[in-house]
């Protein structure tokens, strides 16, 4: 079966922790995305399981085998690089074929394996030129090419996407995915773009600073971040939070104290567990109603900046001492700078987020 | 894919008689300040083909021809080989019959001296660089100076330590000393000019072919070498002439069976008390060129892209 499991992985670089107990498993066929900030260990996990990096501690399980001490040759996995690493001296299509000629395979063979997915990825026509003729995007399919022309444990891809312009790297998330989902195979993916990770895996593992803070699908993540971290890393326009005092919780609503207003929140009613003290409520831009001033309990800011995106409009508000909201409403529902604003969020949409930064949810 | 290049395109020469993106003035401007430095070893030619009464007559002949009468004829000499032939056999003695030189010995030892040495250190010093490189020690950078160390000294310090032990163990005179000598003096070099091409490779390449199944000896060997053949070339010929002139330990470390080219020019034309045989030396010279220029020539291609390697950024 290909799977993969990482127990206990820890990497140290002198002192330096750059990936800490990272607990991961991916099932055969499963698209699981490492999502993360730049250096927060996603890579250097990456390159654990490749065999790249040999870890400090914990394990690293392919196929139901412990791998740890193995070199990267005999671990057989194919990992696709940020950079495509493809060889300079060699055509696309010798680049291609490379990792069949350590396996013995005649050459008619290798010649036909190489035409055949050279025609899914659209390489036919430059397998005659060298990898400094091609372009960014031939390049990068010459990589996933090389990768998927074998039948390895698993697949890995660090950052694939990250060189290509927006328009390629819409076709190409498209294309990488139809063909991962055709291999049935267990897939990490490294990326720091968010919309990738959404968009291609079945699940997603965030990262920062050497720990994996969530692990869920692309629907719970965003859904239900576990912590002030995932909530503010997911989401774009970023998710508003808000630092608050709890003061109290009764009738499905927390009394919660912010920039000189009392607000009631209709919130999670695992929130009345907690004592009174410093919280943060997250909710995201696109989770408030406008309403009209005679509304109770609401959230009042002055519209700063208005910035048009096209079918909504992204409206930077200020309350009376100075916090920020983004709030994000309808391109027919007209803002002017100076405005004042009285926001109601959607129950359903609120977070809130204990002293220690986790999630309070039943 | 040899269609549409011409020969003299493939032996290096782009573009004959074009002057490309450069235009007149700029080819101009380079042909000439070229020409200023090709006159020294344009008048070490000529001398060698002039007969030697006229090496240092006055006023100077210039010219073996004097191009459709261009050149008055004052200047003109008739080109004669006879100096070449005096390199190999002349008359050394008043009256006598002409005898071997023993150049044609010195010349085989310059060329295999030079090139055992040359390649023995670029073998060795490539495998040093390599592991430098990717598997750096504890306080690497300070074994790496200490090698340069050894190229700090001027060599006239390092003489006399290196011949005392030499005689000890019987070195003195044979090849092996020699070629062990020189090519201990080209590690140095090569091992840093190697390193930094190592150095300015990818290693994500390196990785992949792991990744696919390349054992460490692959890894060096089909990946790694292919890449900096450019290194390779710049680093055999620019320590090709280094130990091709090299004068001072040849001078003192070679026998009469060993001596090389530079220490019998020398010989030959200040022996005897008979003042400077220009012509002769001129031969001798013209024919010392040959190999490196020769050597240089067929490498040019990958000697451009050695010497501006990691100017550009890929």
């Amino acid at each position: 079966m290909s799977t993969i499991e990482i127990r206990k992985l820890t990497k140290r670089f002198g002192d330096f922790v750059a990936v800490r107990d990272a607990d991961l498993s991916v099932a055969a066929g499963e698209v699981v995305c490492l999502l993360g900030p730049s250096g927060c260990g996603k890579t250097t996990t990456l390159r654990m399981i490749a065999g790249l990096e040999r870890a400090t501690a914990g394990d690293v399980v392919i196929a139901g085998r412990r791998m740890n001490e193995l070199s990267p040759e005999k671990r057989d996995v194919a990992m696709v690089f940020q950079f495509y690493a493809l060889y300079p001296a060699l055509t696309v299509g010798q680049n291609i074929a490379m990792p069949l000629h350590y396996e013995g395979i005649g050459s008619a063979d290798v010649a036909a394996r190489v035409n055949k997915v050279a025609d899914i990825l659209h390489l036919r026509d430059v397998l005659d030129r060298l990898p400094g003729q091609v372009s960014e995007g031939e390049k990068q399919r010459v990589a996933v090419a090389r990768a998927i022309i074998r039948d390895p444990n698993c697949f890995l891809f660090d950052e694939p996407l990250s060189r290509l312009d927006v328009e390629l790297r819409h076709s190409m998330r498209g294309q990488i995915k139809a063909v991962l989902s055709n291999l049935s195979k267990a897939t990490v993916i490294v990326t720091h773009d968010q919309l990738e990770a959404l968009t291609m895996a079945d699940r997603i593992a965030i990262m920062r600073d050497g720990l994996i803070e969530q692990v869920g699908s692309p629907h719970d993540v965003f859904a239900k971040p576990a912590n002030v971290f995932v909530a503010s890393f997911i989401g774009t326009p970023q998710m508003n939070l808000i630092q608050a005092q709890f003061k109290g919780y009764g009738n499905g609503k927390a009394k919660v104290a912010f920039d000189e207003q009392d607000v009631d929140l209709s919130v999670n009613p695992a929130v009345a567990n907690l004592k009174p003290g410093r919280l943060t409520v997250g909710i995201r831009p696109r989770a408030f109603t406008v309403v009209s001033e005679d509304t109770l309990d609401t959230i009042d800011a002055v519209a700063e900046l208005i910035e048009p995106m096209g079918a909504e409009t992204l409206i930077h508000a200020r309350t009376k001492t100075g916090s920020d909201i983004r709030v994000v409403v309808p391109r027919d529902k007209r803002v002017k700078t100076g405005e004042a604003l009285h926001l109601v969020p959607d129950p359903a949409q609120t977070h809130v987020f204990g002293e220690d930064g986790k999630a309070v949810r039943a | 894919m040899t269609d549409g290049i011409s020969f003299w395109e493939r032996m290096g020469f782009r573009r004959v008689g074009g002057v490309a993106d450069a235009g007149w003035g700029r080819t101009f401007v380079v042909a000439a300040v070229s020409l200023i430095y090709f006159l020294p070893v344009l008048f070490i030619i000529f001398t060698a083909i002039k007969p030697q009464a006229l090496a240092l007559s006055v006023p100077p002949t210039l010219s073996p021809t004097s191009l459709f009468g261009l050149i008055p004829d004052q200047f003109v000499f008739t080109p004669t080989l006879e100096n070449f032939g005096s390199v190999f056999s002349r008359i050394m003695t008043v009256g006598g019959q002409p005898e071997s030189t023993g150049f044609d010995r010195f010349f085989f030892n310059s060329v295999v001296i030079a090139s055992v040495s040359v390649l023995l250190a670029l073998i060795i010093g490539t495998l040093a660089a390599y592991g430098f490189s990717r598997y750096p020690l504890k306080g690497n950078d300070t074994y790496l100076f200490i090698i340069l160390t050894t190229r700090m000294l001027p060599a006239i310090v390092v003489v006399i330590p290196v011949i005392l032990m030499f005689r000890a163990v019987g070195l003195s005179g044979s090849y092996l000393g020699i070629i062990m000598l020189y090519t201990a003096f080209n590690l140095a070099f090569t091992i840093w000019m190697m390193k930094s091409f190592f150095d300015e490779l990818a290693t994500d390449v390196e990785d992949a072919a792991r990744i696919d199944g390349s054992s460490e000896i692959k890894v060096f060997f089909k990946i790694c070498l292919p890449q900096v053949i450019a290194g390779l070339a710049a680093t055999f010929v620019f320590g090709l002439i280094l130990t091709w002139n090299e004068f001072l330990f040849a001078l003192l470390l070679t026998g009469p069976d060993t001596r090389t080219v530079p220490v019998a020019m020398n010989q030959a034309v200040s022996s005897g008390g008979r003042g400077t045989d220009w012509t002769l030396l001129a031969a001798i010279e013209t024919l010392f060129l040959i190999p490196v220029f020769l050597v240089t020539f067929f490498l040019q291609e990958h000697l451009l892209r050695g010497v501006t390697f990691g100017t550009v950024r890929k």
